[in-house]
């Protein structure tokens, strides 16, 4: 039995120890807002916090978050400024990979809340978007560190 | 002019409306008898193609029967209804369809939704407008011209006083239904919506991971399956031994599927299934299987050999699929003869979601949901497959993790419903990442050959092109060699430059793997071949690029394909309609020249600015790509601009973000996009090597010029791929002086 926080809540799963945290989320505790991309860490889809910190959940084992923080895109704030941003700037095209960058931009936030572009690239690079959406991530993230101000439609 | 009919809720799935919804649907097929149109007959055979309803509630319920994978066509469609019925979109509230033909065409590829359904349902919400503005007139006894939908309710203009449309939803149904003449559309001074549209519905439950996709259905009882398949197209199964499969907790089946045989079309390729309780359960037995494949005639393919006859075949005379005037004379007249091959290879579509299907088969019918953008080939293709009538397979469409044409050939969910049959309980089939790369429909791999005879001033007189590749035909019909109407329409025979001496021509190819489209399809490596080619002349000419290009382009003019004998089917739409206008081309051009900062001058060593233009999907582009090569050989793309005359544009926020997105797709064709085959097994198998454009590689700004027009609306979700791949390389060339003739630059050596 492992035992973890998911989402300020106590969770506990029999499951054996070697199991993908992604596949715990989505197929055992139906969090599906965190996505399958690759399985191998490449692009970002499944990225959850665990204990503050931007992870892939795809090749993080059920073991590694005994007695852990895990935060899902289900555990954001609703009034979280990136959620806002994302929101204001209108980001998202198919949205699959939005989850990941939202929890990756999240985690960058905390360490950075006014990153640069460059800030940005590296924190962001992990997470990919087939839609091509990045110029209007990465304006959402000046708008999150803004306030709301930095934002702008082209 | 679409029709526009009253529907009784019999005809309708009584789930979708309430008893008392007044339902209109826009028939978008020719009228076949006004009497068929009777609204209480359910038998009647409609193709009526969008539904609007409105509830006594005052809810309006819009049918979004496109399919959503980020182009934001489940909120542009309804809410070009909802601007002429006048409603408040806050009230609006939009249902997706199911897979059906009586929604009409539903196949949500070729940049078609909005061209092809916008006056569709304009039609429908100007209907219902003047219908509930009747009735408003009807129940106060006053004349309909005094009476004024305005923002979800009508007002009597004379005395003020007002009915919601809930209250009037009733009186609504006993309106006749207006003739077309009769409609009255908003000027684009009233439109509320269309022109600036509103954020796309799906948004919000995106961003909090609620939006549910293709992968996150989940049924009751549901089990998950992962498929060992040939890794060779056509290969067949010598052995499996499965018995350390059996062993893995979770584990309920091990069910081996019949191979699929050419034409290999939406079949299902067969393979070995391991069917369990979870999805990793199911991929750890999976990799537990120990399987022997009989590779079979493809295993002969070896992408280095096969470009190489490629180009063989495109260095001889082949089909002429275009002639104007002489060009053999006018290369013996020609002043200097300029040639240049150009090789694009496969592609994998390589959505974010890989593709995902559940079914559920039960007493002779299957229910499935799946990730499609075409429902109605599920529908088939699942029939086919089991045996069954189509109408007995009901297909629900859910959110798509992006498509890019991917998601239009329904293999998965033929295996989803193959594999509930056989196990007797709801089955999910989601492919992984190495599935999805190594058993893909490819985007095809192409050679092409041009030779251009140029006059003293290096205009060419004469000019010719040549193309082969293994064409999309041979994923239907196993003996087609050489390209389809459709993929020479797309920027081969429509070359639409000035030249009194051009022949297009297109030679065989043979297939080893399923060809399939891909965003922008065939134009990409077609105009990577002209645009480039331009390029290279305006170079040898020693001539400013744009300017070059205007020139080859002349005047404005209508290019007469049928007078010119030359089979161009314009995206499936008549040259009256859409005609190729080379003024409209000339004008983004010259936009684009204009905001880019094209001629200023090179802001510093190694970057420089690359150019392209090209009209696909009946939409003109042009595009400025500028760009640093660094010592190491490293390009960071600064910025694209894209001038775009798509005609009227609905929603301007996502027209542009369809072109940023195609910007990066671009970036990643461009780039570092290719996949290869030895022994006829692909080579790749995810993103590590088979990258797709990261933030760091993607355009820092991309910048979308849109021209005001009010022509009829034509696509915009791939015509901005072609040009911006074709501008990188061309600026490629600028910022460096090396040519890129071989796609993607990654197999160039810059530095």
């Amino acid at each position: 039995m492992i035992t973890f926080s998911l989402n300020g809540k106590k969770q506990s799963v029999d499951l054996s120890p070697d199991t993908p945290l992604l596949w715990v989320l989505r197929d055992h505790l139906h969090l599906t807002g965190t996505k399958f991309g690759c399985g191998e860490g490449l692009c970002g889809a499944c990225t959850v916090h665990i204990d503050g910190r931007a992870e892939r959940s795809c090749i993080t084992p059920l073991s590694e978050v005994q007695g852990k923080k895990v935060t899902t895109i289900e555990g954001i704030a609703e009034n979280h400024p990136v959620k806002k941003a994302w929101l204001a700037d209108e980001v998202s095209q198919c949205g699959y990979c939005q989850p990941g960058q939202i929890m990756s931009a999240v985690a960058l936030m905390k360490e950075k809340p006014h990153p640069t572009d460059a800030d940005i690239d590296s924190a962001m690079s992990g997470n990919l978007c087939r839609c091509g959406t990045y110029v209007r991530i990465r304006r959402a993230i000046h708008t999150a560190a803004t306030g709301g101000k930095g934002g702008k439609r082209s | 002019m679409t029709n526009v009919i009253l529907v009784s809720r019999r005809v309708f799935l009584g789930t979708v409306f309430s008893a008392g919804a007044f339902v209109l649907c826009a028939r978008l097929h020719p009228f076949q008898a006004v009497g068929a149109l009777v609204a209480d007959n359910p038998q009647a055979a409609w193709y009526p193609g969008v539904y609007l309803g409105i509830e006594p509630s005052g809810t309006v319920i819009i049918i979004a029967h496109r399919s959503e994978m980020g182009t934001g066509i489940r909120t542009a469609l309804p809410m070009v209804a909802a601007d002429e019925l006048d409603a408040d979109w806050s009230r609006v509230k939009i249902e997706q369809a199911i897979g059906d033909p009586k929604y009409g065409d539903q196949n949500t590829d070729g940049s078609k939704s909005i061209r092809d359904f916008y006056e569709a349902l304009r039609d429908v919400g100007a209907t219902g407008r003047l219908m509930l503005e009747h009735a408003a007139a009807a129940t106060w006894k006053v004349a309909g011209s005094e009476c004024r939908a305005d923002h979800h309710r009508v007002v009597h203009l004379p005395s003020g006083r007002s009915l919601g449309f809930g209250e009037l939803v009733a009186a609504a149904a006993r309106q006749p239904v207006p003739a077309p003449g009769e409609l009255r559309f908003k000027k684009p001074s009233e439109y509320r919506y269309v022109g600036t549209g509103v954020p796309i519905v799906d948004l919000a439950a995106i961003c909090t991971g609620t939006a549910v996709f293709g992968y996150d259905t989940r049924l009751p009882g549901m089990l998950y399956a992962s498929i060992e398949r040939s890794p060779v197209l056509g290969g067949t199964l010598k052995s499996c031994d499965d018995r350390e499969a059996r062993k893995v907790k979770g584990v309920k089946k091990v069910v081996v599927m019949e191979p699929a045989k050419p034409p290999y079309a939406f079949q299902a390729l067969g393979g070995v299934a391991v069917v369990a309780d979870s999805t990793w359960a199911a991929r750890q037995g999976r990799s537990k299987l120990k399987v022997q494949w009989e590779p079979g005639a493809n295993g002969t393919y070896e992408s280095e050999n096969y470009r190489k006859s490629l180009q063989e075949t495109a260095r001889k005379p082949q089909k002429v699929v275009r002639n104007i005037g002489d060009v053999d004379a006018g290369f013996t007249r020609a002043v200097a003869i300029h040639e240049a091959e150009y090789y694009a290879p496969h592609l994998a579509h390589a959505a974010m979601e890989p593709p995902a299907a559940v079914a559920n088969y039960k007493n002779g019918k299957v229910e499935a949901w799946v990730a499609t953008q075409n429902p109605q080939a599920v529908q088939d293709a699942v029939a086919k497959a089991l045996g069954i009538a189509t109408k007995d397979v009901t297909c629900h469409v859910t959110l798509l993790g992006g498509g890019f044409g991917r998601k239009s050939k329904p293999d998965y969910a033929v295996e989803a419903a193959v594999l509930s049959k056989k196990v007797g309980k709801p089955v999910k089939v989601a492919w992984s990442r190495e599935d999805d790369i190594q058993f893909d429909y490819y985007h095809s791999v192409a050679a092409m050959y041009l030779k251009a005879g140029t006059d003293g001033s290096g205009r060419p007189i004469a000019w010719l092109q040549r193309s082969v590749f293994p064409p999309i035909g041979s994923t239907f019909d196993a003996s087609a060699r050489y390209g389809g109407d459709n993929e020479l329409g797309q920027g081969w025979v429509d070359v639409p430059f000035a030249i009194p001496n051009m022949r297009a021509e297109n030679g065989p190819a043979q297939n080893h793997v399923r060809i399939g489209w891909l965003r922008s399809v065939a134009n990409v490596y077609h105009a990577f071949a002209v645009q480039s080619f331009v390029d290279e002349l305006a170079a040898e000419a020693s001539r400013d690029r744009i300017e070059y290009f205007l020139d080859l382009l002349g005047p404005a003019r209508i290019i007469d394909f049928g007078a010119e004998g030359t089979k161009f089917v314009n995206s499936g739409k008549p040259l009256d309609q859409y005609p190729l206008d080379t003024g409209r081309l000339r004008r983004v051009v010259e936009v684009v020249a204009d905001r880019s900062g094209w001629g200023k001058g090179a802001p510093a060593k190694g970057r420089a600015l690359g150019f392209a233009a090209h009209r696909s999907f009946l939409t003109y582009v042009a595009a400025v790509a500028d760009l640093e090569v660094d010592n190491a050989g490293k390009i960071r793309i600064h910025r694209v601009d894209v001038a775009v005359d798509a005609g009227l544009v609905v929603h301007p926020e996502r027209v542009k973000a369809q072109f940023e997105g195609a910007a990066v797709f671009a970036a990643s064709i461009a780039l570092m996009g290719e996949i290869t085959a030895a022994g006829g097994q692909i080579q790749q198998s995810n993103f590590h090597d088979y990258p797709v454009a990261r933030m760091g590689d993607a355009p820092l700004e991309t910048r979308v010029h849109l021209i005001p027009s009010s022509e009829r609306p034509t696509g915009v979700g791939e015509p901005g791929v072609p040009p911006v791949v074709a501008a990188i390389c061309n600026a490629v060339f600028a910022a460096t002086g090396k040519r890129i003739r071989h796609l993607p630059i990654s197999k160039n050596k810059l530095a």
